[in-house]
């Protein structure tokens, strides 16, 4: 087991992703932020919290969406769904989507699917905490990034939100 | 994450954990119908024939729209119009049916097993809408998701079936679902309309005074008289029912707390329940039927993965 991000550098990373968001754009009015279930909306918890301090009163809008139904492996396994919470339009907002690990790319793939019920956002974005170079079954790659990784298909790698650290195995 | 079952026959076949299971699968079934595109492409691979037998009009159109809201390609057949007027029957017509690449039958019937009976013959995955006096699963599955909805929680809930429990498959339905899931239960209605030995072979509670019912209650599930079902006569008129048995305002107001009233439709107004009942806040007859095409997306969706696909 190798630790890849600690405690304090998984702090800074968080800090630096929001930072990278704000950067981009000025008016965080046209920016939604939204969180895949179930392991990316801590990492979105974390963004969402981080952005509010640093912009006190701003008024970014920030959901929560569960992609089960849109898997393309509902065939071989079926998943428990979670709670999807968007409670606004997308329409022509910026979105920037939040999960924890980029592998194969297929829960954005289908993460795209299922935004598109909620409207026709101007620009959807990928933000994630982790991202598994050379391991993608899809042509999807992050706009934003916490640490980019080489690991072999038999590893794992795992965000511990509890302890604030992330590790390979 | 998997129901123990192939097929959703009854809830006497279910255990606990799939009741659960599909009341949480429902409440984010629910939240899909609120979208502005209330659609998702789960069942997009699956084809599902709607067998109607009996005549329903909830039933069928909650069931195709929750197959068509999960992008399921659908077949609606009557039996009325059918060549089951030719003498064919039930299995040869379902054969048929399944000859054609179809994965999955959702079956109402007059005769009580007759979803039970395709089950052993055919290899899709049968639905349940009401097999005559036995079970209507789907049913009493929304019948549990609205109330759960209402009140937070069914363990515990003081539920009282009223009317024609001798006739009613939504009663026997509920009676399963709610002793499994904890709440307790009673039957209320006229002896004639009562089985003998419902009170034992259930560990229910049985009693023939309306207002002593409602008294001791938190839910009420107010049941059709099912005239087309009963072959003698076991009250002496509709009107007569509707003095001794029908749920009214006067009578609610009498008994000094609020309770929630369901009624699984169509309603008989006038008989089992008055209008002001039926339209007033303490009901959620309509929550209901918007309930049942959550319910109804979680029961095909946990079935269709049992399919056979290769």
């Amino acid at each position: 087991m190798k630790t890849i991000l600690d405690k304090y550098q998984l702090q800074i990373t968080i800090e630096r992703l929001a930072y990278q968001l704000i950067e981009n754009y000025s008016d965080l009015s046209s920016v939604v932020i939204i969180g895949i279930q179930p392991r990316g909306i801590f990492l979105s918890d974390k963004i969402f919290a981080q952005l509010k301090k640093i912009i006190p009163g701003n008024t970014i809008e920030y959901g929560k969406m569960d992609i089960t139904f849109y898997r393309d492996d509902i065939r071989k396994e079926l998943h428990s769904p979670n709670q999807t919470n968007i409670s606004f339009s997308i329409e022509d907002k910026n979105v920037v989507l939040i999960d924890d690990v980029l592998y194969t790319g297929r829960t954005i793939r289908a993460a795209l699917d299922a935004l598109l019920a909620f409207g026709r956002p101007k620009k959807v974005e990928l933000c994630v905490l982790i991202n598994r170079r050379y391991s993608r079954q899809l042509p999807i790659q992050p706009d934003y990034c916490g640490k980019a990784i080489d690991s072999l298909i038999s590893q794992k790698v795992k965000v511990e939100w509890d302890k604030e650290e992330v590790v390979l195995y | 994450m998997q129901l123990s079952t192939k097929h959703l026959l009854g809830i006497k076949d279910l255990q606990l954990s799939d009741i659960e299971l599909i009341l949480s699968t429902a409440t984010q079934f629910k939240e899909v119908l609120q979208r502005p595109i209330k659609k998702v492409p789960s069942l997009r691979d699956t084809t599902i024939v709607n067998l109607f037998y009996e005549n329903s009009t909830r039933t069928r159109i909650s069931f195709e729209l929750a197959e068509k809201r999960l992008s399921a390609d659908t077949l609606n057949f009557s039996a009325s119009g059918s060549s089951v007027s030719k003498g064919e029957t039930l299995l040869d017509t379902v054969n048929n049916i399944l000859s054609m690449k179809v994965d999955m039958v959702v079956m109402r019937h007059s005769a009580s097993g007759a979803p039970h009976f395709l089950a052993k013959h055919i290899p899709a995955a049968i639905i349940n809408a009401g097999d005559g006096i036995n079970e209507h699963p789907t049913q009493a599955l929304l019948d549990a998701f609205s109330i759960k909805e209402k009140c937070g929680t069914l363990k515990g809930k003081k539920v009282v079936l009223v009317g024609d429990i001798m006739h009613s498959r939504v009663a026997l339905s509920n009676i399963y679902l709610l002793k499994k899931a904890g709440a307790e239960v009673m039957v209320a209605g006229p002896p004639t309309l009562i089985p003998k030995y419902i009170s034992a072979a259930f560990d229910i509670r049985v009693e023939y005074n309306l207002k002593k019912a409602l008294k001791w209650c938190d839910v009420a599930n107010v049941l059709r008289i099912q005239l087309e079902r009963q072959n003698q006569v076991l009250f002496s008129s509709l009107r007569e029912y509707n003095l001794a048995y029908g749920v009214s305002k006067k009578l609610l107001e009498s008994i000094n707390k609020e309770i929630v009233i369901l009624h699984p439709g169509p309603v008989n107004r006038g008989v089992e329940i008055d209008s002001d009942v039926a339209d007033s806040k303490q009901s959620i007859i309509l929550q209901q039927v918007e309930n049942g095409v959550a319910v109804r997306m979680a029961v095909l969706y946990l079935l269709s993965n049992k399919q056979n696909f290769n």
